[in-house]
């Protein structure tokens, strides 16, 4: 061996990274199920500090949150707002624009729907008021969505922080409107936005809003629309790469805005599910992180809609299932969040053992050196 | 009201808005200080809830062991080490992910957010529930935040009182701020760390330490977030924990770093101004526009500074370049 090659040899990081071209289905999912362990059992070690016993705390936390058809429907109520609007991240995200403004578009979603809840349910049958309702609350997200993604078309404003910014002026817009215009005269105390009419409330199927088969529907539809259709097609290239799309011949802007109108009304339409059929008021902690949470969601579910649901099903479980452990054990309540905060962590961690491969230094030459 | 009165009001505003500032201000350097380097940490909420709940354990607990022989400097120290410990754990946590483990940064920022603020209200509340109702520190400690008075300059009649007369941590944030524009300007390891948040690429061929400059950028920033965090619990909520105690301050810092365009001198402004306008309702009779408004301003402000450094392309006020991009050296 020259003395410069023993030089450059020296120079030779110990562990190198490179990537992987392809991982096999069955091993990316392994990979997933040690990560998803590992963070359960940091839970778990958690919990054994404070001196409780992991497993009863975990087994009463499933059993509250599917432990019978009550609660189990309760799990659904809170999957449903976080897949929906996942779904709308989704396809943000997707083109690589990061939509951290759901929050905020649900909020305007909510506001829109619930004007015509307050104040047009006497004008219009049952039927047509739910409709109008969602139509309204679609157009609020979408224009909450569109703003951010305007002025990222035509001066690459950056989309991150403008929608974020987004979040807390719906925020301090519904709380004006809950303080002021909005306040329910009838009620003393805590200023209250009125409870909706029983017309401008969502049937139940199942006991369950009927929000469910709208989510299940969609999920099918943005699965179709991601994978089948042109504008879907169009989404991916963009996200990979800006200037390919541009080659092609696809107004990058047009995908842009067309994108987030769709991603916004998404979100919108969260916030009219939610106000409609859960809660049946409007206030400042209708949205209470959900858009948030969905972000987590989408990413959890490697952006694909089918995976969605289960990755949604499994965050309501752990934050249903923290009310029981709550009771039980006197954990408090944030344990949800620490726990799916604990997930994510592990989650995200272990995509860098799906995408690249560690390479230890070995003592000896490669052959064709 | 007599003119005495109204200067007497304006200094109580000017105070409270100092008091209102401060948390912002520290959380608001940290992330100037964590950008910088190219990560886009919006962990920030997090962070501080990480800080607000270590400083105020850390003196609680101190005090529980010592009874009556607690010495407040020791637990004033204490607070201030855990809330600084607790933010630069959440900083390590971010960095790991996104630097060495390349994870998403958007997603990690908002996921430390969620953890932080859980691991926050969790232990809070378990510090409360251990305290038999809510936890809250005696004055011994609580009197070492008292309002040092500068010699000879607080008494300076009005402006003395205004500038001249607060607890040690008012000073410590401006004193880090002065620090922090000194560092990133005209220090070979500032220069360094701007060059890695500008073009990593081109700062890795330079022979700089890509990684270890981010993760020492976004541990440090991280220790500010949870200083400020500590301020929050420490001294705005008079060392009781409340539940959900930053409410989104970290959100307001993170709005802080754009309208101050990365500049730890203009974050002192732009801290003051945001803090000022979050009190001013208790020393104005604002009665034609709702308080709503006021709340909103520093959003609507800062979306505005944020169009108008994309329109003016400018390379002197904007985000540093490569910011929230990770980097990974065989992609270049």
């Amino acid at each position: 061996m020259s003395a410069t090659k023993v030089a450059a040899r020296a120079h030779e990081p110990f562990v190198r990274i490179i990537k992987k071209d392809t991982i096999s289905r069955g091993r990316a999912y392994m990979i997933r199920a040690l990560a998803l362990l590992a963070s359960l059992v940091a839970g778990a070690l958690l919990l054994l500090a404070l001196g409780h016993n992991p497993l009863p705390v975990y087994r009463d936390m499933v059993i509250g949150a599917f432990g019978s058809a009550f609660v189990t429907k309760e799990t659904v109520r809170i999957a449903i707002p976080l897949l929906i609007a996942g779904l709308g991240v989704a396809l943000a995200f997707k083109m690589r624009f990061w939509n951290i403004g759901a929050e905020g578009q649900i909020l305007m979603g909510a506001v829109c729907a619930t004007y015509f809840a307050l104040y047009q349910y006497q004008t219009l049958p049952q039927a047509l008021l739910l409709i109008v309702m969602a139509l309204a609350a679609m157009a609020g997200g979408a224009i909450w969505g569109l703003i951010p993604a305007l002025f990222k078309a035509r001066w690459n404003t950056n989309e991150t922080l403008f929608t974020l910014m987004f979040n807390y002026i719906a925020l301090e817009c519904v709380r004006f409107l809950q303080y002021g215009p909005w306040i329910d005269p009838k009620q003393r105390g805590f200023p209250k936005i009125a409870m909706f009419e029983p017309a401008a409330r969502l049937p139940k199927v199942f006991d369950v809003h009927i929000g469910w088969i709208v989510a299940v529907v969609l999920v099918a539809l943005v699965y179709l629309y991601l994978t089948k259709s042109k504008q879907g097609y169009e989404i991916t290239v963009v996200g990979e790469s800006i200037p390919t799309a541009r080659y092609a011949g696809m107004s990058v802007s047009r995908v842009f805005l067309r994108t987030m109108v769709i991603s916004g009304a998404l979100c919108g339409l969260t916030g009219y599910l939610v106000v409609a059929g859960a809660n049946y008021t409007l206030s400042e902690s209708t949205a209470g992180g959900v858009g948030f949470t969905a972000i987590t969601v989408a990413w959890l579910s490697n952006l694909n809609p089918i995976v969605m649901v289960i990755v949604a099903v499994f965050i309501a479980m752990l934050q249903r299932g923290s009310n029981t452990i709550q009771t039980t054990f006197k954990i408090p309540l944030a344990a949800a969040d620490v726990l799916t905060g604990l997930i994510l962590f592990f989650m995200l961690g272990c995509e860098f053992f799906l995408n690249y491969a560690l390479v230890i230094r070995d003592g000896k030459e490669k052959p064709n050196e | 009201m007599s003119e005495v009165g109204v200067v007497q009001t304006i200094m109580d505003f000017f105070n409270a808005a100092v008091l209102a500032a401060t948390p912002l201000l520290l959380a608001t350097l940290g992330e100037i200080l964590t950008e910088k380097s190219g990560n886009l940490n919006l962990g920030v909420e997090g962070m501080m809830y990480m800080g607000a709940m270590a400083g105020i354990s850390a003196s609680w607990l101190y005090e529980a062991a010592m009874g009556a022989a607690a010495n407040g400097l020791v637990s004033v120290l204490l607070a201030v080490a855990g809330g600084i410990l607790a933010g630069a754990l959440g900083g390590l946590i971010y960095s790991v992910l996104t630097v060495t483990l390349r994870a998403n940064q958007n997603v990690t920022g908002l996921t430390l957010t969620i953890f932080g603020a859980g691991i926050g209200n969790f232990f809070g509340e378990l510090l409360g529930m251990r305290a038999g109702g809510y936890a809250s520190i005696t004055d011994v400690t609580k009197s070492m935040f008292n309002n040092i008075e500068m010699p000879l300059l607080s008494k300076i009649p009005v402006l003395g009182k205004m500038l001249f007369s607060h607890d040690f941590v008012v000073y410590m944030a401006v004193i880090v701020a002065v620090l922090m524009t000194w560092f990133l300007n005209k220090t070979r390891v500032g220069l360094n760390l701007r060059a890695v948040g500008e073009s990593p690429a081109t700062a890795d061929a330079a022979g700089i330490n890509v990684a270890r400059y981010k993760y020492l950028a976004t541990c440090v920033g991280g220790g500010l977030c949870g200083l400020g965090g500590m301020y929050i619990s420490m001294v705005r909520f008079s060392g009781t924990w409340v539940h959900g105690c930053v409410d989104g301050r970290g959100w307001i810092a993170v709005a802080l770093v754009i309208f101050a365009a990365w500049s730890p001198a203009r974050a002192m402004i732009g801290a003051l101004l945001f803090g000022g306008l979050s009190v001013l309702r208790y020393y104005m009779p604002i009665k034609d526009v709702a308080t709503q408004f006021y709340d909103m301003v520093p959003y609507i402000a800062t979306v505005v500074v944020l169009v108008i450094t994309s329109i003016r392309q400018g390379k002197e006020r904007a985000q540093p370049k490569a910011c929230g991009i990770n980097y990974f050296r065989e992609e270049r």
